[in-house]
């Protein structure tokens, strides 16, 4: 069984805030909650079915009762930033098994006004690892500067060539009103910034937000009855990396085996995406999942963005049109919400003018979740046009 | 900068043979009777093949730098610490460690740099009952 055209993302809300000092966390859920029903022309009463990380609260439960919701079935997946295409393809898997009809997922955080540290890293108490890494490492940056350091010495990856993934994001989110970061930036001004954690700088890192967004997922019959154009889900992949019990390899990341599986689902290559949401908590992030999800071979991930592929338009793979992780928004720490919800605009036709890619009918959204040097989950979907 | 704090790790009964070791100067790993995989972290049974038994052998403590970063920014008790280093080492016997390489100049170390362990003892405050973890796996240029 295929979820290949079974299911319609018909909804897509992002928070326009990215400080939130005025709200509790459940209230951002609901708000972005109603915001996606809303634009889908739905209400919290239809929903049969809802989906949300391990923050939100006692698993499912106890955001569903605070959203009053009836849902016959519930999802908590966890894998980091990259939990909600996670969802999206649970919940169309769902959808296509009868399970359900209409599936919210929502995320909402508040890291910037609520005094919690950058990243996702800081629960490691109860792991079975946490014990033998105890090398101090409190934020994510340490942690993906690792795989960066050997990705410039394997392949010859520049800081300057990670630069350009700062610059095309920069551009776009200069068209963006709720952009955290709307000032356009150059290669100089992101090897110029402070190191971080070498070979990391300031601006190889993504903003800290608070906000939220939320996606509702349906069965086609029910978009049929509904006004609104929308993204049909084509393709779902998803996978998990580790250090292997000693043999990890920091040059690649679990999209090698997330990517290929959303495109055999979809029937489409690479080469057919027109528009890519590519989860970029960091500079380095975008560079190795760009590799791994076969836009360009092995170790030339540098060569491809430096050769402004992600600008859009025009570019050969127009990313993040929204600035990203990277300049717009990366509310919750997690950036994998905004990155399909992007992907919707794009589809719809409803991003900026300025970035908008024309005729998009096929896009790629991916997410990286967890501590790419260490274990860390990725999720790809494949998404395309849909309009009743 | 200042010496890099040394927390206790949490009481970890399964890998008892490798905290022993390092109390004795030592690096012993947990190596598959089934397939020999060398096991990191350590655990009690091979996680490459599933095999049921390990037995527990010593390391000769050498390897070169997989890769590194020079962390500039930290918190907490480490705040102090920075800059400093961290690396995957990769032993001479194969796993690739994440650890701390700790060098006169933190910022000379590169990938590649032979390294040898170091075993450095937990930190303990006054009035802390012995902790059953005495000893930590450091790295330092060889």
């Amino acid at each position: 069984m295929s979820i290949r055209g079974k299911a319609v993302i018909v909804g897509a809300y992002e928070h326009p805030r990215r400080e939130i000092p005025d709200r509790t966390i459940a209230q951002i859920h609901r708000e972005v909650a109603v915001g996606a029903l809303t634009d889908a022309g739905l209400t919290l009463a239809d929903v049969d079915a809802y989906f949300c990380d391990s923050m939100a609260g006692f698993g499912p439960i106890t955001m569903a009762e605070h959203l009053g919701l009836a849902a016959r079935y519930v999802d908590s997946t966890e894998t980091g930033g990259s939990s909600y295409l996670a969802h999206v393809g649970h919940a169309a898997a769902a959808i296509a098994a009868g399970k359900c009809r209409v599936a919210l997922i929502t995320l909402a955080g508040r890291p910037r006004t609520g005094g919690a540290a950058p990243g996702g890293t800081a629960r490691m108490g109860g792991t079975p690892e946490a014990g033998f890494e105890q090398v101090g490492i409190f934020s994510p940056v340490g942690n993906y500067a690792l795989a960066a350091s050997r990705h410039m010495h394997e392949f010859g990856t520049t800081s300057e060539q990670l630069a350009w993934i700062k610059v095309a994001a920069s551009e776009h989110a200069q068209h963006n009103p709720h952009a955290l970061l709307q000032d356009v930036v150059t290669v100089e001004d992101v090897v110029g910034s402070p190191m971080i954690a070498d070979p990391l700088h300031r601006l190889d890192c993504c903003v800290v937000t608070d906000g939220g967004g939320a996606l509702v997922v349906v069965h086609p019959d029910v978009a049929r009855d509904l006004g609104r154009s929308g993204a049909a889900v084509l393709g779902h992949g998803e996978a998990l990396k580790h250090t292997d019990a000693g043999r990890i390899d920091l040059t690649w990341s679990a999209a090698r085996w997330s990517g290929p599986a959303a495109f055999a689902e979809a029937g489409v290559a690479p080469d057919d995406i027109q528009y890519a949401s590519i989860y970029d908590s960091f500079t380095i992030t975008v560079l190795i999942a760009l590799e791994d999800l076969g836009f360009c071979e092995k170790g030339q991930g540098g060569a491809f963005v430096a050769d402004g592929a992600l600008r859009s338009p025009g570019g050969r793979l127009p990313f993040n049109t929204d600035g990203g992780g990277l300049c717009n928004n990366h509310p919750a720490n997690r950036g994998g919400m905004t990155k399909v919800i992007e992907a919707v605009r794009q589809l719809r036709g409803e991003a900026h003018p300025a970035v908008q890619v024309p005729g998009c009918e096929l896009a790629l959204a991916h997410g990286t979740g967890g501590a790419l040097s260490t274990r860390h989950g990725s999720a790809t979907l494949i998404l395309g046009a849909w309009t009743r | 900068m200042s010496e890099l704090p040394a927390p206790v790790p949490p009481h970890n009964p399964e890998a008892a043979p490798f905290w022993e070791g390092l109390a004795e100067g030592r690096l012993v790993l947990p190596v598959c009777d089934a397939c020999g995989h060398h096991v990191w972290y350590p655990r009690s049974w091979c996680p490459v093949c599933q095999h049921e038994s390990v037995t527990w052998t010593p390391m000769s403590g050498r390897g070169t730098v997989y890769a590194r970063t020079l962390l500039h920014r930290s918190m907490g008790p480490w705040r102090d610490a920075a800059p400093y280093v961290i690396a995957y080492v990769e032993l001479a016997e194969g796993p690739r460690v994440l650890t701390n390489v700790v060098a006169d100049d933190p910022a000379s170390v590169q990938i590649g740099d032979p390294v040898e362990a170091v075993f450095v003892p937990v930190d303990r405050r006054d009035g802390d009952a012995d902790p059953d973890i005495t000893t930590l796996l450091r790295f330092r240029p060889a």
